[in-house]
């Protein structure tokens, strides 16, 4: 038996985490984290509502455990909202939920519920973890692809796999919505979370026009023609097709790059990558050795796995490296976003990219 | 880790007290199968329930001091505070002046600052000093020719801090100007003087004095006639209609007797063991005293813990059955900084924690929390954590 502390979002992955640990005998608590100061009585979807926090309360209510609510939106606004921000007005693609995991989840709250003396902190994520005989922990894709998570994990180190647990990742999301039907618990069908919680109108590119204001720059084809102006390059994403403007082309335009205020287009296949570098490396065991072969990477939260070779600079701290496609080439590969590196079912790894190379 | 040991120490009696046992008694007749309780009604039944709150009408006006038709009942404290404050403004038509300190309870200061931002009415809030008290002369030079009410606690909720109410009362009672007294801390922990100065409303709320929750007094001086919040048939002399709660103000009057008779014990017994609770806690390294040493009040015993989150804290203590508080909760259950530790400028890289005792604790209640809150705080402080 270990005593655990269990992040409960109000979802039903975190609430069916929390039973499965209850189930095995572990000393439970659930903890919600507020996130956002949502103004009381105006109901919101996503996360960080009333309607999570008393769903999570509910569900520990009937499990029997402790519940609490900590506050960390002083940390999540600094730490995630206002990376986003800033990344976007950089003219990259940040992923808050890989900020959130790596600066909020993993680092504030694990410190938080270690030194409260908890042996592990549990979450709802879709990632398994197995055990080597000499203690080396492993982060595995789960049982149901479609719901991956080692995206936005794979920078865990070591230290926070061993203090990490992870127990819906061997159960395929319909059959826990079933098992949690058959326990009773109210978040069995809520509808999964799909846009960016601090942004529940999903309108990011108005969430972000609110923040950074009007930044015109110019809009620029693949040959160098001058297509005129738009409002902010953070409206833009690499790989993005619609909304451009630009119908009138004989041939469909997609966003290829975004360089200070300047967004070129291009044409379907200027979006293919052939290799990448990235910054910010970490790896959750050790890396890949020189010319290994059977490597894959993922450059967004639920692509495609392509074969890879990766090479780690010589850098003193090593966080940084270029990653070569060796077979098909990923198309609409966004600054920004990470870079997942995966040995077989293993995520291994990963960085944020910076740089991308036709 | 210590999980749940035993039974839990409650030292949380400034948020609710538990039941006593006599006011259950006295309530159960009026919460029994069959039991036919409207105190309006002109029957025989009607006549019994309305005895029954009549008799809690005197005990509590016997144990305030004042007369039984000054007694009305409430939904607790906020509604008590609301019906006075809001009440006396009305009253003197449109416009007019309030003035309150900055560490009211929010049924006092979210009431005073709703009538400013959405009726024009003008507000004075009055700060504190550093241990939480209020100077009776800035009060008094923030009364202006128009100044409908003036609300001051007895005692502050978080911090214990006792008003110098003796001083304010008798001075504004001289100027004429209406002082309310939100006293649902002080009720029960302190005499309630209310003698020749006798304030123009005092708000009393059951729970907080072994009594059900759900009930509470507006004691309403009988010259005074605010306007209503609540409209409708005319009870509690046209200030607070609705059809009475016989089993709630029944149990009330049997709290207030209780807490009455308690009085001595709560200054002497109670007294000592927060005195010895607070000498164990203030042996730990880096932790001070928050409020005034010596105005405050017997039960409680405030401190700011240096080094410390105080949700881990708290969270820790829950855990090794130590029921305490900080701060006070949002609607989604977290903790946060309250308006109070702002006022006195508490520090922020503390975790400041209320405990507050009753008649039922005990010494080894006592030493159990002194141990506790020492161990947790030892293992917060080498936990080498981000946050």
């Amino acid at each position: 038996m270990a005593s655990v502390l269990v992040a409960m979002s109000g979802g039903v992955d975190s609430s069916m985490a929390a039973a499965l640990l209850v189930e095995q005998g572990h000393d439970v608590t659930g903890v919600h984290l507020k996130m956002a100061d949502t103004p009381s009585g105006i109901p919101g979807k996503g996360c960080c509502t009333l309607d999570d926090a008393r769903d999570a309360r509910r569900v520990a209510d009937l499990l029997g455990i402790p519940y609490y609510v900590w506050d960390f939106a002083d940390a999540f606004h600094e730490r995630v909202v206002d990376d986003f921000v800033a990344e976007y007005a950089a003219g990259r693609t940040p992923n808050p939920c890989i900020r959130c995991n790596e600066r909020v989840k993993y680092t504030a709250l694990m410190a938080r519920a270690r030194a409260a003396g908890f042996d592990r902190l549990a979450t709802g994520h879709h990632v398994r973890l197995s055990t080597d005989d000499d203690g080396t922990v492993r982060l595995l894709r789960p049982v149901d692809e479609g719901k991956d998570q080692t995206y936005v994990l794979y920078m865990a180190s070591q230290d926070q796999l061993r203090h990490s647990a992870f127990p819906v990742g061997g159960i395929q999301k319909s059959d826990l919505r079933d098992m949690a039907t058959e326990r009773g618990l109210v978040t069995a069908s809520k509808p999964d979370s799909t846009d960016i919680c601090f942004i529940p109108s999903g309108n990011t590119a108005a969430f972000l026009g609110a923040r950074i204001g009007r930044r015109p720059g110019r809009l620029v084809d693949h040959d160098g023609t001058d297509l005129g102006e738009h409002d902010g390059a953070f409206a833009f994403t690499v790989g993005q097709r619609r909304g451009l403007g630009l119908s009138g082309m004989p041939e469909p335009r997609f966003v290829t790059a975004i360089e200070g205020d300047t967004v070129t287009v291009g044409r379907r296949e200027d979006l293919r990558v052939s290799a990448l570098t990235a910054d910010g490396v970490s790896w959750t065991v050790a890396p890949p050795t020189p010319g290994e072969e059977g490597l894959t990477a993922r450059v967004r939260y639920h692509g495609e796995r392509l074969p890879v070779a990766v090479q780690l600079d010589g850098t003193a701290d090593g966080t940084t490296m270029e990653v070569a496609f060796t077979d098909d080439r990923p198309s609409g590969v966004a600054p920004g976003q990470a870079v997942v590196v995966y040995r077989g079912e293993e995520c291994v790894g990963g960085g944020t990219i910076a740089t991308t190379s036709r | 880790m210590t999980s749940t040991t035993s039974e839990a120490v409650y030292l949380d009696h400034a948020a609710t007290t538990p039941l006593a046992a006599e006011v259950v008694e006295a309530m159960g007749p009026w919460i029994a199968a069959g039991a036919v309780g409207n105190a309006s009604s002109l029957h025989a039944a009607g006549r019994r329930a309305r005895a029954a709150v009549e008799d809690a009408r005197d005990r509590i006006a016997a144990a305030l001091g004042v007369t039984p038709l000054e007694v009305l009942f409430t939904s607790g404290g906020t509604e008590a505070d609301n019906q006075a404050i809001k009440g006396l403004v009305w009253a003197g038509g449109a416009g007019g002046h309030v003035v309150t300190t900055a560490i009211e309870h929010h049924a006092v200061l979210e009431t005073v600052e709703w009538l400013r931002d959405h009726q024009g009415v003008k507000a004075t809030v009055v700060g504190v000093d550093a241990d939480g008290l209020v100077d009776p002369d800035e009060v008094l030079a923030a009364v202006q020719p128009d100044t409908r009410v003036v609300s001051v606690m007895a005692a502050n909720n978080e911090l214990g801090t006792i008003q110098p109410l003796d001083v304010l009362g008798p001075a504004l009672a001289e100027r004429g100007v209406p002082l309310h007294v939100d006293a649902v801390q002080a009720f029960g922990k302190v005499p309630m003087p209310l003698g020749e100065w006798q304030p123009a409303g005092l708000a009393l709320s059951a729970h907080k004095f072994n009594g059900p929750t759900g009930v509470g007094v507006l004691v309403l001086r009988r010259d005074l006639q605010p306007h209503p919040v609540l409209h409708g048939g005319g009870q509690e002399r046209g200030v607070r209609s609705g059809t009475l709660n016989v089993a709630g103000i029944v149990g009330l009057g049997a709290a207030a007797e209780r807490a009455a008779d308690l009085l001595s014990t709560v200054d002497t017994a109670v007294r000592a063991r927060r005195d010895a609770l607070l000498d164990g806690l203030l042996a730990i390294d880096d932790v001070a005293l928050n409020g005034h040493a010596q105005q405050r009040l017997p039960h409680n015993a405030h401190v700011g813990i240096g080094g410390v989150d105080a949700e881990s804290l708290l969270m820790g203590l829950d855990r090794a059955g130590i029921q305490c508080s900080t701060g006070s909760a949002c609607q989604s259950g977290a903790a946060r900084r309250s308006h109070v530790l702002d006022a006195i400028a508490a520090r922020e890289d503390a975790a400041h924690l209320r405990f507050t005792l009753g008649p039922e604790t005990t010494d080894a209640d006592i030493d159990r929390t002194i141990s506790a809150v020492t161990d947790a705080v030892a293992r917060l402080r080498t936990s080498t954590g981000d946050r």
